[in-house]
């Protein structure tokens, strides 16, 4: 149905796409697969008009077609549902549908009745059971990403991408999408479906497309391919998630977290976390599961005292009890925090790396009263050279450095202040699986140093081959302990499930 | 590569070199523009703005602003000069406070950063969003200038005051003293110490800051202190050079100030920016609006010509920021 032959895009100094070519069918699901930088989004970006000087061909329904915008693509029946939602949020599902090709009156006004009944036959046919009415605010992350499929079935769209559809959703929901996606496919819609997990690609792709340093490496048919084959295809090389070794002594506790409460913060009755009380040994790596909603990114919060007036817990550092109530407490207390979203909480993306880096032991680097260049550069040297910070100098904005860099930045920032208990909130979401690796080196070298940590993940191998301790939390509780040796992928899922899902699913 | 390179230098120094043709073409067309006289005249003038905009600065660095900073300046040279004047009475205990000139100013510069102070409070107690916050100090300071002043200006300050505001030191028009002073500890402020970075980082990712352990309220409500104080002292400034503090004085010098910052190269969404910047911004105007007196154009097309001047500098910055 489509057909990309030999693209290739340059940007000023770099050559995002090479000879790429690939074929997509009706009716087929196509994966795309690559590591961050391999040149997904830059296709993606030239499959739905958004480049549109690039070399080679593209081939659409047998006629050589150029996109001369996003909207032109549209028409044509080529539509992207991107990982960022594009809604508004303060208007209706019925006109962010129609948002920009609303239907009009023989009166020049709105045809709102129109406009509604379309969208209702739209949500019916995706089995969204809610009014085209509601605001897109009100819907969660998982509905609003079925509304904006409902936006490209408006249009007709053939092919369908869809730019990791999972990484903000809920499990069931994923199974919603995949359900959706299953239906799509019947029409006989092309689908490309780009995505870092790859145990979903095999549960849902007929095809797969590889990428890798901008070149299109191997295409085939998801059947009688492996995991590892896979991977290695994407790496270029092979790459073993291996289990870490169980260190023994392990007895001084570090931290111990006794009957911690977090209220909501609107909703005063209700308790977002519920009595949790936990421990942590020095050079100990505890990896708490979830799945999203669970409380996970609460409880490393609570713990740094980002939520003073709505949260309770005894604290113990050392033995010795600790109140914190700012993160300037916790850090005073030994604690680092490394956030979730790095881009949103973990740096100030402005500035350069050594700025970040010294952030938060400023006070350290003064003479006299003002700051001293010399202090400054010579910490944040060390710890780009120890962490191995790719980055042409210490200059640099961090906005310009990739994923994996930005993280190592965020972990220097925090190891500069010599922690003792180290809270990790999927530090390894969103950059490729190279730099993954060497994150979790690191994590097992600060370790073996005698640093606590906390290591919180949504990806059960990760959690795997990193913890020496897994906890599982659900609806805000801690719901099972296991170590490393009795850890299996079925127990600690089983877990992680909220038990109202489960028994409604018995 | 040589041609980017040059093309950086340009960004740089674009606003000095605007600067430049400003005074290049005005000293064409008005004899009267470069002489020295005149040079101090503009330099005398623009002090004040210069001061209140260092405080708008360090403001929109971290992503605020201050529309109180025109009020807050009346109502502190009001009461300085009442105090200078008057002292205190209260009428019940038989009780008379006089105030020295010292005593005065001080009194001045502490009101100033006492709203200043209670801005930063509104602002991050209560997440008043900072556009209204200080929207209100405007008609709170207005209203308690009105009322301290009851409506009629307050002169005849005696000559030491007067040479905050007319006098010369050193070959050099005091004020000038004054907003230089005020502008190199600002400048050391924003580029050497810790209240500096914060401000900068704030600005940039005001909650990676607050995660990063800086007491991200602390800051704000000093910056915002700073703020005040310094537009105290604009306003004793302008009272001392005028002999009389009005009670309509500083009306829409906010406007002037942000003005200032934006063609200075600051960004209004925080995290960019320089003292330094600011002070040519606060020249620029300066001497616009000293040109155009001298080549007798209205007051009218005075402000349209303004406005055009304030959009094509932030047009200008935009295009230079995509192009980063």
């Amino acid at each position: 149905m489509l057909t990309v032959d030999k693209i290739t895009k340059r940007f000023p100094g770099v050559i995002a796409l090479e000879d790429v070519s690939l074929a997509l069918e009706a009716g087929k699901i196509t994966a795309l697969i690559g590591e961050n930088g391999a040149g997904k989004s830059t296709l993606m970006k030239v499959l739905s008009g958004i480049y549109q000087d690039y070399e080679g061909q593209i081939i659409f329904k047998g006629q050589v077609v150029r996109f001369s915008n996003p909207r032109d693509a549209q028409e044509q029946g080529i539509a992207i549902i991107h990982q960022e939602l594009n809604l508004i949020p303060y208007l209706s599902i019925t006109e962010n549908i129609f948002l920009g090709r609303e239907l009009i009156t023989q009166y020049g006004t709105l045809d709102k009745r129109k406009m509604k009944l379309r969208t209702q036959e739209l949500l019916d046919m995706l089995k969204l059971a809610v009014k085209p009415d509601t605001l897109v605010a009100g819907l969660k992350v998982g509905q609003q990403q079925v509304v904006e499929i409902a936006k490209a079935l408006l249009t007709d769209s053939e092919v369908i991408i869809m730019d990791e559809p999972t990484s903000a959703i809920t499990e069931s929901e994923v199974e919603v999408l995949f359900e959706i996606i299953n239906d799509l496919k019947k029409q006989n819609k092309a689908i490309v479906y780009v995505s870092h997990k790859l145990d979903e690609l095999f549960r849902i792709a007929d095809n797969y497309v590889v990428l890798r340093d901008g070149k299109s490496i191997e295409s085939g048919k998801m059947e009688g391919i492996t995991q590892d084959l896979l991977i290695q295809k994407m790496v270029g090389r092979s790459i073993q998630v291996q289990r870490k070794a169980v260190c023994e002594n392990k007895e001084e506790i570090l931290i111990s977290v006794k009957r911690l409460f977090l209220k909501h913060p609107v909703r005063q009755k209700e308790d977002l976390l519920k009595n949790i009380s936990f421990t942590v040994k020095k050079g100990e790596i505890v990896g708490i599961f979830g799945l999203m909603g669970a409380g996970r990114t609460e409880l490393l919060e609570t713990i740094f005292g980002l939520h003073p007036f709505i949260s309770t817990s005894e604290i113990q550092i050392e033995n010795t009890r600790v109140i914190i109530n700012s993160p300037s407490d916790a850090i005073r207390s030994g604690l680092a925090l490394v956030p979730e979203d790095r881009k949103k909480d973990g740096l100030v993306l402005g500035m350069d790396v050594k700025t970040n880096i010294c952030l938060t032991t400023l006070p350290d680097l003064e003479d006299r009263g003002f700051l001293s260049d010399l202090k400054e550069k010579t910490l944040s040297e060390k710890y780009i050279d120890e962490l191995k910070i790719k980055t042409p100098s210490p200059y640099q904005q961090a906005k310009n450095l990739s994923g994996g860099n930005q993280q190592k930045i965020v972990l220097a920032k925090w190891l500069a202040t010599k922690p003792k208990l180290l809270l990790l909130d999927e530090p390894t979401r969103g950059i490729d699986i190279h730099a993954k690796s060497e994150i979790y080196k690191l994590i097992s070298g600060l370790a073996e140093k005698g640093l606590g940590i906390i290591f919180v993940s949504s990806e059960l191998p990760e959690i795997l081959a990193v913890s020496d301790r897994v906890l599982v939390m659900a609806e805000g509780a801690i719901t099972a302990e296991f170590s490393s040796i009795e850890a299996t992928e079925d127990a600690i899922l089983k877990a992680a499930i909220p038990k109202s899902v489960y028994e409604n699913q018995l | 590569m040589n041609l980017q390179k040059y093309r950086a230098d340009l960004i740089r120094f674009q606003s000095f070199i605007a600067l430049f043709l400003l005074c290049l073409a005005l000293s064409i067309m008005s004899d009267k523009f470069l002489t020295v006289s005149n040079a101090w005249n503009v330099m005398r003038q623009i002090s004040v703005n210069i001061c209140i905009s260092t405080g708008m600065t360090l403001i929109v660095l971290t992503a605020g602003i201050d529309l109180s900073v025109g009020s807050v300046l009346a109502l502190c040279g009001a009461i300085t000069a009442g105090l200078l004047r008057n002292g205190i009475e209260f009428p019940s205990g038989n009780l008379f406070i006089g105030f020295t000139l010292f005593g005065a100013v001080v009194a001045g510069i502490l009101t100033g950063s006492a709203l200043g102070a209670f801005n930063g409070w509104a602002i991050t107690k209560f997440k008043v969003p900072p556009f209204v916050a200080t929207l209100a100090m405007l008609t709170i300071a207005r209203g308690l200038t009105m009322l301290w002043t009851q409506g009629f200006p307050i002169s005849g300050l005696g000559d030491t005051f007067l040479y905050f505001g007319t006098g010369w030191l050193l070959g050099i028009p005091v004020p000038v003293w004054i907003s230089g002073t005020i502008v190199l500890i600002a400048v050391l402020i924003t580029n050497k110490t810790r209240l500096g970075r914060y401000i900068y980082a704030i600005g940039g990712n005001e909650s990676a800051s607050k995660l990063s352990g800086i007491n991200v309220s602390k800051v704000k409500i000093t910056v915002y202190t700073i703020a005040g104080a310094l537009a105290a002292v604009g306003g004793i400034l302008v009272t001392s050079r005028l002999d009389s503090a009005q009670p309509n004085a500083g009306t829409s010098y906010e406007l002037d100030s942000i003005a200032a910052v934006v063609i200075g190269g600051t960004s209004l969404s925080g995290g960019r920016g320089s003292i330094l910047g600011t002070v040519q911004g606060a020249i620029i105007i300066g001497v616009l609006n000293n040109g155009l007196v001298l080549l007798n154009v209205s007051p009218f097309w005075q402000q349209v010509v303004k406005g055009f001047v304030i959009l094509l500098a932030v047009i200008i910055d935009k295009s230079n920021s995509k192009n980063d």
